[in-house]
């Protein structure tokens, strides 16, 4: 019975981390006022930067920034098409989805002799589990904690990202930029620059998420490694009401939901509750749905969000 | 003299072009004294380089154009949007015989075929059963053959008794694989416990994991995937957990050279090169689709096994071998089949 919670825990946090990390970076764009419907596209990115420069270079740390900067880049032109040419953000995020996969396995293949996929990551040269070891092997403290470091990055930059939002002066800038742009401008805040760093924040955060799936939860990146969990990533940001803390709880959600059906997918429980696996595959986004529908409430965007400010325009 | 030099840069480029296009053209194809024959394939998405059958096919087919003096060449897709524009190509480049690889070109290839019925067509891993037209050759790879090889050394070298199996999406294609792979436990040592689970995805590699490690904390010690990008996860958890995991389609021992058992592979190379050589040989039937097994050796397991695996019990998977080639056991791909499977004593 502790087993299996101490399963279902450990799974949680190992399938909401990359989540996490990506759904960070989109509440503060949408914050400033920029839609990102981009992040699988940095998250692809991100994922094959990270495996190729920690292979290349040998550390898994080097790939894992190098991971943020490629995103962070990425970003920098869905930031020129919404910021500073107006364009229409949800197109432009869409173009990112195409570029961050075909890049990464353009790339690739410079790179690799033509593969499509990175070599492998030995387990020494992975992102670092600190607590390897320090428990007994399938302890229950063993299954729940022995994670890489990415995971405690992550909810370390919740709190970072909730600070930054919410008791900085910047944060105040930022929120302002994306509820009321005009009235930001008007008491002399930069709302292009603002957004600009924004976005690259949240390219920087969607590139560390994917780093965080192909250097930490697996040891390559391939490409079919980086499907969805973009898209989820923003609903878990929409169901968590554009906030750090919120954002977090809906990732944990879904995969704890998911650890559940890895659960009672089990052979020996499916011997006495047979649910067939398609119906079971389905639970993590109607259990995500439901509970968030009848807990959470309406979420509201910021009223600004995804509408190109201009300065000239009445 | 503003015309004249603009004639001259116009020449210029146009032969440039010629260079450029005759470099393209030349570059696929394989050197070969006097071809009588030209055979070229269209790659799937996965491109030619994927480590995977897309790769396999061109190695076989290069096989093929070496051993048999014939041209070969290749396409390769970028998007699904592209395997009619490549095999009009092919189609007006003159070719004996043209090749979609993988699955997902069925639609494709069924298409042109009927659209030119005095071209040749085959395909990798589709059978259209009776809706084959008169002018392609299906090709398909009995997957329970070498699943059946591969639980085999699973449920001989287990040590807690308990072994798994991770599978991609329910269906037939994937319970070939996964009841091959019991049926070979089961004929190894039917006392063995195994684990079966789907993960419905063929992409989701965190949930691969954590399926995997599930099995590994639940006692299991070797897990085998037949679950594309999924099985990545399955492999990374027997590296975390320091147990087996027997990979699927090619050679995986090189994602976790101490963790990876063995493989179950699908030699898509031999199928291209029988094919072509029965073209050759004028043997060739259309309207047909070939299943190759490990008779022909269409499947199986990956030569790197002998570095993990003990001796005795490869020196018994080539006897296992040799029986299912003879006969003598008939690998079941359904669970009706499995059900009803009762080890062969092939010392008889």
């Amino acid at each position: 019975m502790f087993d299996s919670i101490a399963f279902i825990l450990g799974t949680t946090l190992m399938y909401s981390t990359p989540l996490i990390f990506t759904a960070l970076g989109g509440t503060i764009s949408e914050n400033a006022g920029v839609t990102n419907l981009g992040l699988e596209g940095m998250m692809t990115i991100g994922a094959f930067v990270g495996a190729a420069v920690g292979f290349i270079a040998g550390n898994p740390w080097i790939g894992f920034l190098a991971a943020g900067i490629a995103g962070g880049v990425l970003a920098l032109f869905h930031a020129l098409a919404s910021v500073t040419f107006k364009a229409d953000q949800v197109v432009s995020g869409i173009a990112i989805n195409f570029i961050g996969p075909g890049l990464a396995l353009f790339l690739s293949r410079v790179l690799f002799k033509g593969s499509t996929d990175t070599p492998p990551l030995s387990l020494d040269k992975k992102i670092p589990r600190p607590l390897n070891g320090l428990f007994p092997d399938n302890s229950f403290l063993d299954s729940v904690l022995n994670q890489y470091w990415t995971v405690y990055i992550a909810f370390f930059l919740v709190f970072a990202v909730w600070f930054l939002l919410y008791h900085t002066r910047f944060g105040l800038r930022l929120r302002a930029c994306g509820e009321h742009p005009r009235a930001a401008d008007t008491l002399g805040i930069n709302v292009g620059l603002v957004q600009y760093v924004a976005v690259c924040l949240s390219g920087l955060l969607a590139g560390f998420g994917g780093a965080a799936m192909s250097v930490a939860v697996v040891a390559n990146f391939r490409p079919a490694l980086i499907s969805g969990q973009g898209f989820i990533a923003i609903a878990a940001m929409i169901f968590g009401k554009w906030k750090p803390q919120g954002a977090m709880w809906a990732c944990l959600l879904f995969g704890a939901a998911q650890g559940l059906v890895i659960f009672l997918g089990r052979s020996d429980i499916q011997s006495v509750i047979p649910i067939p696996s398609e119906i079971l595959s389905m639970i993590p986004f109607i259990l995500t749905l439901i509970i968030l529908i009848t807990f959470v409430g309406k979420a509201v965007a910021p009223s600004a969000d995804g509408i190109p400010y201009d300065k000239e325009s009445e | 003299m503003k015309r004249k030099s603009f004639i001259a840069i116009a020449a210029i480029l146009a032969l440039a072009l010629v260079f450029v296009g005759c470099q393209k053209k030349a570059a696929p194809a394989a050197a070969a004294a006097a071809p009588s024959l030209a055979v070229a394939m269209v790659t799937d998405v996965g491109g030619i380089n994927d480590q995977s059958f897309n790769q396999s096919a061109w190695e076989g087919l290069q096989k093929a154009g070496t051993d048999l003096t014939i041209k070969v060449s290749y396409k390769e897709s970028k998007q699904n949007a592209d395997y009619a524009p490549n095999l009009e190509t092919l189609l007006d480049a003159k070719n004996d015989l043209i090749w979609g690889i993988g699955y997902m070109m069925a639609d494709a290839i069924k298409d042109a075929a009927t659209k030119n019925p005095k071209q040749t067509y085959a395909i990798i891993d589709q059978d259209y059963g009776k809706d084959t037209p008169a002018n392609v050759v299906g090709v398909t790879f009995k997957a329970e053959q070498s699943s059946f090889l591969v639980g085999y050394i699973a449920g001989k070298t287990t040590k807690t008794g308990k072994v798994g199996f991770v599978g991609g999406m329910t269906g037939p294609l994937i319970a070939a694989f996964q009841f091959g792979y019991e049926a070979g436990v089961k004929q190894a040592n039917p006392k063995v416990k195994i684990l079966s689970q789907y993960a419905e995805s063929f992409s989701d590699a965190a949930k691969g994991k954590a399926i995997a490690t599930q099995m590994y904390q639940s006692g299991a010690d070797i897990v085998y995937h037949a679950a594309g990008a999924v099985g990545n996860g399955v492999i990374e958890a027997a590296k975390e957990k320091n147990k087996f995991a027997i990979g699927v389609d090619r050679d995986q021992n090189y994602l976790a050279p101490d963790n990876v058992l063995t493989s179950a592979m699908k030699r898509v190379d031999n199928g291209v090169y029988n094919v072509v050589k029965q073209l050759k040989d004028g043997t060739l039937k259309g309207g047909t689709t070939i299943s190759y097994g490990l008779a022909e050796g269409g499947v199986d397991i990956a030569p790197t096994s002998s570095k993990l695996v003990a001796a005795d019990v490869l020196t018994q998977v080539a006897a296992l071998k040799q029986a299912v080639i003879d006969g003598k056991i008939v690998v079941p791909s359904d669970e009706a089949g499995y059900k009803a499977y009762k080890p062969v004593d092939i010392t008889k």
